[in-house]
């Protein structure tokens, strides 16, 4: 009894005295519950899974194992704060929030502890200025981008004329629903837009006389930015007053399986602009197949292989991967510390030639982050919702937004937040 | 045994009046404040003032500020988030608008600032009672969370509608911002809520407190022995607010740095005070404090046992969370509904005795 106890306590020691071999620690503060858990499983499912297979395959990044540290937010900004410091102690390399409210939280914080934040699509946008913003990334596309993404879809089906339409944007009432309005506004100024803007409060499931007012003002075209319940709840409300689907637009984030499939038929035609591609026909969902699902290691239920959010956690561990990888060459270590990461990321490239050999060939744009620029080109395609095969499609190739109006609007709103806190406005040489 | 009375004999109405009658109460009281002043600033990390230490300093100060209204003058409120947001807005616009003002002071007045607006949400309060003043205060925190998310003035017009706290000091020390320490963080925030406690502790066995309690009890009889309902509930609603008011300021500035009015002061914060002081016990200053601990630390220390100890999946462990804590809020109501506070009061008229029977 006695030596059990001794054993025990010793072996708990061991764990508590931390991990003896070196490791790459990659803190994901995901969420399976709450109203948003739609969301976050699939998410939080392919952002494991991808360093899974890392770990089996090629043992690692560089040689290191990479060691993937859950903690569950609820989409909760004060557990967000707990979980980024009871993780930040472990040698966290970068933190993804998966919360617009988080990541608005940790940028001071992450930047003072040197850690770098990578929110994509998503978080503040005007971040994608670097010369500001040092520790946060958000590329490869962010929201005003999508915004515009979605206005140029508009465009091109209009013969480029979009004078007179009359735009409606479902917007959750967040900080996170109201990011696209000024770009929007915009965008409306130059081509000739009116926008309506029609709030959602959290959690969203109330829509009701949101929709009775599109159905009395009769926009062309609805444009929604919503996560969680909400999609699934204004989709099938759009489907109820027989709104054309072919008219209405999601974020990349109202563009998952979770948010089609209730309405059934009735989402048939429903878009969302992407900034990565869909479907799992891409070499590497084989090898996540033999290494990872067939053999037992597949995080969660392990049902989400393919889905569009678990692609796009996929997606930001590839990223993530990459940028740790440049960080070693950087520096010439295995063993990066998060200030090493941060200069991966900053000098992170990725090219279609690198995606290929990962075995993701054309599944999201060239770019190549720089010190000035941590945002990235933001080219996006659309993406349809077909109801009878239950798939996702690209109508569209990746094309580049309007960014002759978004930067303006990013310098604008960096240079305020540097004006607020006392950064110096360019940092970069 | 431990718990001695023998010989503690008082020879003047203020001895025999204080706080802490019972010696061996009063030197463990001093000896808190010391430890909590003098050792703990030395001891404390980022963890443990970040994730357990303000958040449970911060709803101190909410579930005191409550307990005013609530358990000491009767008045129920569901509009603790909002005036908490009131509270965090105009710091933020304070802090904006005058960086070179102390921060100190910026939280009392916003605190000041919070009264008011209580006040002016109060005024029903003269013409209605329980459940129907529930919803007047319900309907200030749906209102006050919409007036912040639709006035773009309250945020400065930002893209996103998020306010971020920029970086203050006291005596060159950051108090807001990423560069503080802990400690700074810490002392500062203890120093709000001792102030604040010992001032409700004085404030409620005092004229003003007493005449809030025979609101409470008896609003008829009351007035008719002359206790003034416009000015006692008006009182109640001002002071109270004022604690939450700075609350809601803390929690902003100092804790997490940057809010979302709809997130971090909906009507969720409402609840979660209005149960701390059911749990905690109403009409009592130990009570807010025990309450405050149970909601904000249980969570997080079936967290790190389920997950950092056990290794349990972290969703498994959060629906746990639900069951466990859900279950001891219904044991605790059950074995005592008066709340901790009643509880530990037994405990002390126990050791009284102990170890004779009685």
């Amino acid at each position: 009894m006695k030596l059990k106890t001794l054993t025990l306590a010793a072996s708990t020691t061991a764990i508590l005295a931390g991990p003896a071999a070196a490791e790459l620690v990659f803190p994901s503060l995901d969420y399976r519950t709450g109203p948003y858990a739609a969301g976050g499983i699939p998410f939080a499912d392919g952002y494991a899974d991808y360093f899974t297979l890392l770990n089996e395959r090629d043992g690692g990044i560089g040689g290191v194992p990479a060691r993937v540290l859950a903690c569950e937010t609820g989409y909760n900004t004060e557990r967000g704060v707990e979980c980024y410091e009871s993780t930040k102690g472990e040698g966290a390399l970068v933190y993804q929030p998966l919360s617009t409210g988080i990541t608005y939280q940790l940028i001071p914080k992450a930047t003072a502890d040197d850690i770098p934040i990578h929110s994509m699509g998503y978080g503040r946008t005007s971040a994608a200025n670097g010369e500001v913003f040092s520790h946060v990334f958000n590329y490869p596309a962010n929201y005003w981008q999508a915004a515009s993404g979605i206005v140029n879809h508009m465009l091109e089906e209009n013969g480029g004329d979009m004078s007179g339409k009359r735009i409606a944007l479902v917007y959750h009432n967040s900080a996170f629903g109201k990011e696209p309005i000024r770009t929007l506004n915009e965008l409306g100024a130059l081509h000739g837009f009116e926008l309506l803007e029609l709030a959602v409060d959290h959690p969203g499931q109330e829509q009701r006389s949101q929709w009775l007012e599109i159905r009395r003002q009769r926009p062309d075209y609805v444009i929604m930015w919503g996560w969680g319940v909400m999609n699934q709840v204004a989709i099938q409300e759009a489907a109820n007053i027989r709104f054309p689907m072919n008219n209405f637009y999601g974020v990349w984030w109202s563009g998952s399986e979770n948010d089609v499939l209730p309405a059934g038929a009735g989402a048939d035609g429903y878009r969302s602009v992407t900034f990565h591609g869909v479907g799992d026909d891409y070499p590497v969902f084989d090898d996540i197949q033999q290494y990872v699902v067939d053999a037992g290691l597949a995080a969660g239920a392990g049902d989400q292989v393919g889905t569009v959010l678990y692609n796009r956690g996929l997606y930001a561990a590839m990223l993530a991967a990459e940028a740790a990888r440049t960080a070693q060459e950087i520096h010439g270590t295995a063993e990066i510390t998060p200030a090493m990461m941060r200069d991966g990321m900053e000098a992170l490239e990725i090219t279609e030639e690198r995606m290929a050999e990962l075995g993701l060939p054309g599944f999201g744009p060239e770019f190549a982050v720089s010190c000035a620029d941590h945002g990235g080109p933001g080219n996006s395609a659309i993406a349809e919702w077909d109801a009878d095969t239950e798939t996702w499609s690209l109508i569209s190739d990746f094309t580049a937004p309007d960014n002759d109006v978004i930067e303006p609007l990013i310098m604008e709103d960096s240079l305020a937040y540097a004006a607020e806190n006392n950064l110096p406005e360019t940092r970069c040489e | 045994m431990l718990y001695r009375e023998a010989g503690d004999f008082k020879t003047s109405y203020v001895d025999d009046s204080q706080t802490f009658p019972i010696a061996f109460d009063r030197r463990g009281y001093y000896g808190l404040i010391a430890v909590i002043f003098l050792v703990l600033p030395f001891l404390v990390t980022d963890y443990t003032v970040n994730a357990i230490l303000l958040p449970f300093l911060i709803f101190s100060i909410a579930a005191l500020g409550l307990n005013i209204l609530t358990g000491y003058c009767g008045q129920v409120s569901l509009g603790t988030g909002g005036f908490m947001a009131v509270g965090a807005y105009s710091t933020y616009k304070l802090m904006t608008a005058f960086p070179d003002f102390n921060i100190f002071f910026i939280v009392i007045i916003s605190g000041l600032i919070t009264a008011v607006v209580g006040l002016l949400f109060g005024l029903p309060s003269l013409r209605i009672k329980g459940f129907y003043l529930a919803v007047a205060t319900l309907a200030a925190q749906f209102f006050l969370v919409w007036m912040f998310n639709k006035v773009s003035w309250f945020y400065n017009y930002s893209a996103s509608g998020q306010i971020t706290a920029p970086e203050r000091t006291i005596f060159g020390q950051p108090i807001t911002g990423p560069q503080t320490e802990p400690w700074v963080a810490y002392l500062f925030c203890l120093v709000f809520v001792f102030a604040l406690a010992w001032l409700t502790r004085n404030l409620t066995r005092g004229r003003i407190g007493r005449s809030w309690m025979a609101i409470r009890d008896m609003d008829i009889a009351a007035e008719i022995i002359g206790v003034n309902p416009l000015r006692t509930k008006l009182s109640a609603f001002a002071i109270s607010s004022f604690f939450i008011g700075i609350s809601g300021s803390l929690f902003f500035a100092v804790y997490l740095g940057a809010a979302e009015v709809g997130e971090a002061f909906g009507i969720q914060k409402s609840f979660l005070v209005l149960f701390m002081i059911i749990i905690g016990g109403l009409g009592s200053v130990f009570g807010s404090f025990a309450g405050a601990a149970f909601m904000v630390l249980l969570p997080v220390f079936l967290k790190l046992f389920f997950v950092d100890t056990l290794g349990w999946p972290t969703d498994i462990a959060a629906h746990i969370n639900f069951i466990v804590a859900g279950g001891l809020i219904v044991l605790f109501l059950i074995v005592e509904p008066h709340g901790l506070a009643a509880l530990w009061r037994t405990v002390k008229e126990k050791l009284r005795l102990w170890p004779f029977p009685h």
